[in-house]
């Protein structure tokens, strides 16, 4: 590694990230920090039922409020939208029925924010209560009334059911097998900075919106269709997200609102939402009930596993068609599993929206299927991290589900955090109230296909380079906090051999940067990562070629480092990289190139194999060690080891910082964060309200509670990242909940088979214990869920092609005749 | 409403403004005096994004008026840098990895510059028991606990 890097210019190498000097000096721009003359600000109503039919809405008065300028509601909304195409169920403003506390029903837009809530006071909503769906058990029990007229049926959105190979066939024959539930709670994202946005109608007459967003693209194309203006008649800028998570990936209400008012006002308008507002906007973790169904060689090898889920998806769709299969789509990534059934239902409660978090629906399972695994080294008497690293996949292999493995890092991964962590003095060897506990994760590098289904790059990158030797870099990606931006940078100025400060990034812009589809899915590094490699490489074949002329040699004898060009034979023969620039400028006019992205083609041919296909798959493993006190269950955790393959580190900076912050949000997932609800009394409405709609209740890791992290990178450079790299983002989060459960059974022999685990639980589990009970705290039971007959898909060892079988579930696995 | 207008002393300069009394020294500052360097993250007191220093001390903006600011010194993070260059919790900041997203780094180093006035040579878990009530979502803290050990080593070797 260390003499790879060598051959490098800045990657690898700890860099001040390009955006850093603005943000230590609070100069950088988020949405709320823009002001525009004739700026007017915008508040919304929003539903105080849970579920209910709006008979009338009266904003006469809100209209005749002094200082108010405009009050909309659904009927200025008559076009549903959605991230998804499948799931285009939302109205900016409701226009007949809400769905959850929170659900906005109008808007205000006045001078001011103070005015603006006066007068929302003074519309009057006539509401019909409907009956609430508070949980999946309860939509599944009850059909009626169905939150949605469309779905699956009743309140179940998605349903569905995958089976590569014959897993019942295969469980019989195993010598044991596991059977467990587990329970993953919601939780939100909790951003810092709160949601905003500015809308306006520029001098060319066209609109303007700028707005903290992870997808300005998805954005742009739901704008364009709610708004039905064209979308070139649109531009959306990505402010610089004071943190995602995924929670500004979905179009909002409040953007289309906003954007509407400044067209009918033909003045900027803002909207910043309050932070309770933000934990209606939600879209956030799905709580997941799981049941696995494992069966193991008697030496801890898996032979297949039977993955049930059921999601609570709140009151609309949004990523919801993709969250459902990400609750099994990764599962078979980590370890070899030769066959594996995969059956997911999400349902529609009244609950503000769930959609993707930091993970996307893999947290859930991992959880689960890490914990089960700790449970199976336990009782074949096996060290759980010498089980994980016998069976861990390959490299270049196929799982069962054919998703291609690229380049893993996983067993080295095992290895690291063992040694480092002291696992071998310390698992099962701790005194009593001290444990340690391991687990392992993987997760995708971008998903193989684009939310709406095209022909097209999934990213552009455009470079601009002229004789001031200035390069300017164009890309759709959004900045989050991430280091997008830097990554961008990272790599055209390595390719060109110049520093990143030299770099500027213009990104995030519809209306002058080529399209990238967003930051999400873990994408930014790998996709827009090669068109930058590609852009720069181009731009760099035309300096070289008028550099050569120059310097007399061969173009690929042409060297670009430290901001010079020179021979490779004789660097003292060369100039400033600003020297060839002009030499190329002259050779070839203005000097532009772009490069563009699309994911390779994935093996799996059957319906729904588009989700789980990524190029690269990263890998992380973990150890945590915890301290329990027996007496109050109270849970401190000293420390924590983990080791990610990153396939090549651009910045460590920048990559140690996405690992701690995924561990740090990993264990507040673990220990304490979660979005729950109440009903009220039915004096007071028996309504389905949040427990905790603000930042005083909702908690999270202060910097007293997060432990040190030790980290080390792995880098399997992956043949599909660009100069090998793979993503950092979301993979190291994603073993920190298992670990921590693990560690709490090694310390007190319970087992917490939900997150949170509060020290409530741990009391509990213990009190179990001390009566001689199972001392296990999780749920009890799986209820009967209407799974379809599975789409069945022959594993690549099995004889399959990739496609479904045609013969019907219930018919005997017909084994592929070889031709 | 009652308009008042006071005289407030912010990052070294005197300013007078005219406001509605109800206001907090977080909106003067934002949407009066245009200093956005400051954020808002809950309008509680809970998440530190808003802290700014009053006579040295910090103090979340979001919970004080302006109005009980009269005549005192307040600093925001627009006051840290001296002309172009940054003071040395911003430039320990941008290349420790302090920020990610930034949002919350405006709070954490006006919370670090009362700490490191107060105590140079703060231990690590000294340093994480001042920025507690400074909530990060995006770096699990310990390049920020990095980042201001860094720049107190700085500090006090300018001061040397």
């Amino acid at each position: 590694m260390s003499t790879e890097n060598k051959r490098f210019n800045v990657i690898g190498k700890a860099r001040r990230r390009v955006d850093g000097r603005a943000k230590a000096l609070g100069q950088l721009r988020f949405a709320d920090d823009l002001v525009l003359p004739r700026m007017l600000h915008c508040k919304m109503l929003r539903s105080s039922l849970p579920h209910a039919v709006i008979e009338s809405i009266d904003v006469t008065r809100a209209e005749q409020h002094p200082g108010v300028h405009l009050v909309l509601t659904g009927k200025d909304f008559p076009i549903p939208f959605g991230i998804m195409p499948v799931s285009l169920d939302e109205y900016a403003l409701a226009p007949e029925r809400v769905r959850y506390v929170g659900d906005p029903v109008a808007a205000v837009i006045a001078g001011d924010e103070h005015t603006a809530n006066e007068a929302l006071d003074l519309i009057e909503v006539k509401y019909r209560p409907l009956p609430t769906i508070a949980t999946p058990e309860e939509a599944l029990a009850h059909p009626e009334p169905r939150i949605h007229d469309y779905g699956e049926q009743g309140n179940i959105h998605r349903n569905l059911a995958y089976e590569f190979g014959d897993v019942e066939e295969a469980l019989a024959k195993s010598e044991h097998v596991f059977e467990d539930t587990f329970f993953f709670q919601g939780n939100t994202h909790l951003a810092m900075e709160q949601q905003a946005a500015l809308a306006t109608v520029e001098g060319d007459g066209k609109l303007l919106l700028s707005t903290s967003t992870q997808n300005p693209h998805y954005l742009h194309r739901q704008l364009s269709r709610v708004l039905q203006m064209p979308a070139s008649h649109i531009r959306v800028i990505a402010t610089p997200n004071g943190g995602g998570f995924g929670g500004k990936c979905d179009p909002a209400n409040h953007e289309i609102v906003v954007s509407k008012a400044a067209l009918l006002l033909g003045r900027p308008v803002k909207i910043c939402l309050t932070r309770e507002e933000v934990f209606y906007q939600h879209r956030g973790r799905h709580p997941v009930l799981m049941k696995f169904r494992t069966g193991v060689t008697k030496d801890g090898k898996l032979t297949a596993m039977h993955l049930q889920t059921l999601l609570d998806g709140g009151g609309y769709g949004s990523h919801g068609p993709a969250s459902t299969f990400y609750t099994g789509v990764l599962t078979p990534v980590t370890y070899e599993l030769p066959r594996f059934k995969f059956e997911a239902c999400r349902t529609f409660t009244n609950k503000p929206p769930c959609g993707p978090k930091r993970g996307h629906g893999t947290p859930q399972p991992r959880f689960g299927q890490e914990v089960q695994l700790d449970k199976i080294a336990e009782k074949l008497g096996l060290d759980p991290a010498d089980m994980r690293l016998n069976m861990v996949t390959k490299r270049d292999s196929l799982t069962a589900s054919w998703l291609r493995i690229g380049s893993t890092g996983l067993a080295e991964c095992i290895r690291t955090v063992v040694e480092r962590s002291g696992w071998k003095q310390k698992h099962r060897k701790l005194p009593l109230g001290r444990g340690v506990g391991i687990a392992c994760s993987a997760y995708m590098c971008g998903a193989g296909v684009s939310i709406y289904w095209n022909k097209m790059p999934h990213t552009g990158v455009q470079l601009l380079l002229d004789r001031s030797g200035q390069v300017t870099v164009f890309c759709g990606a959004t900045e989050l906090g991430q280091g997008s931006d830097d990554v961008l940078a990272t790599i055209v100025a390595e390719v060109l051999g110049i520093d990143t400060g030299l770099v500027r990034c213009v990104t995030g812009d519809t209306g002058i940067t080529p399209i990238d589809l967003g930051s999400y899915s873990s994408r930014v590094t790998v996709m827009m990562g090669n068109a930058a490699l590609q852009a720069a490489g181009r731009v760099r074949e035309s300096i070289a070629a008028a550099a050569s002329e120059s310097l007399g040699v061969a173009p690929d004898r042409v060297v670009f480092s430290q901001g010079r060009v020179f021979a490779a034979e004789d660097p003292d023969k060369g100039m400033s990289f600003t020297e060839a620039i002009a030499l190329a400028e002259a050779k070839f006019g203005t000097l532009s190139t772009v490069g563009s992205y699309s994911p390779p083609r994935a093996p799996g041919r059957y319906k729904g194999a588009g989700v789980g296909p990524s190029p690269a798959y990263s890998f992380s493993a973990c150890v945590v060690e915890t301290e329990v006190d027996p007496e109050t269950g109270w849970i401190t955790v000293p420390k924590i080891w983990i080791a990610h393959d990153i396939g090549r580190t651009l910045n460590p900076v920048l990559a140690r910082g996405q690992v701690i912050g995924g561990v740090y949000m990993g264990l507040g997932e673990a220990l304490m964060e979660e979005q729950v609800f109440r009903r009220l009394p039915p004096k007071l409405s028996g309504a389905l309200v949040h427990r905790i709609p603000s930042l005083l209740e909702y908690k999270s890791l202060t910097a007293l509670d997060m432990p040190e992290v030790d980290v080390t990178l792995i880098e399997e450079p992956d043949a599909n990242g660009p100069f090998g790299a793979k993503e950092a983002g979301q993979g190291p989060l994603l073993p920190v909940m298992p670990a921590v459960a693990n560690a709490i059974y090694d310390a007190v022999g319970v087992r917490i088979d939900e997150v949170p685990i509060t020290p409530d639980k741990v009391l509990r589990a213990l009190e179990l214990k001390a009566q001689g009970k199972t001392p296990r705290v999780g749920p009890e039971n799986f209820p009967q869920v209407p799974y379809p007959a599975p789409i069945r898909v022959l594993p690549p060892w099995e004889g399959g092609d990739g496609d479904e079988l045609k013969s019907p579930a219930g018919e005997p696995w017909r084994k592929k005749v070889a031709a | 409403m009652n308009a008042v207008r006071i005289k407030l002393r912010v990052n070294g300069e005197e300013q007078e403004i005219l406001f509605h009394s109800y206001k907090t020294l977080l909106e003067v500052l934002r949407e009066d005096l245009n200093l956005t360097g400051t954020k808002h993250g809950c309008e509680l007191g809970e998440c530190g994004a808003c802290a700014v220093l009053v006579d040295g001390e910090p103090v979340l903006s979001c919970l004080t008026l302006a109005l009980e600011c009269e005549g005192r010194s307040i600093e925001t993070v627009e006051g840290l840098a001296q002309g172009t260059k940054l003071h040395p919790l911003q430039a320990a900041f941008a290349d420790c990895g302090g920020s990610q997203c930034g949002y919350c780094t405006p709070g954490m180093l006006m919370t670090a510059k009362a700490l490191l006035e107060a105590e140079p040579d703060p231990s690590r878990e000294r340093i994480r028991e001042a920025i507690s009530g400074n909530l990060c979502r995006c770096t699990g803290y310990q390049q920020i606990v990095d980042a201001i050990e860094r720049a107190a080593a700085e500090m006090r070797g300018t001061r040397a």
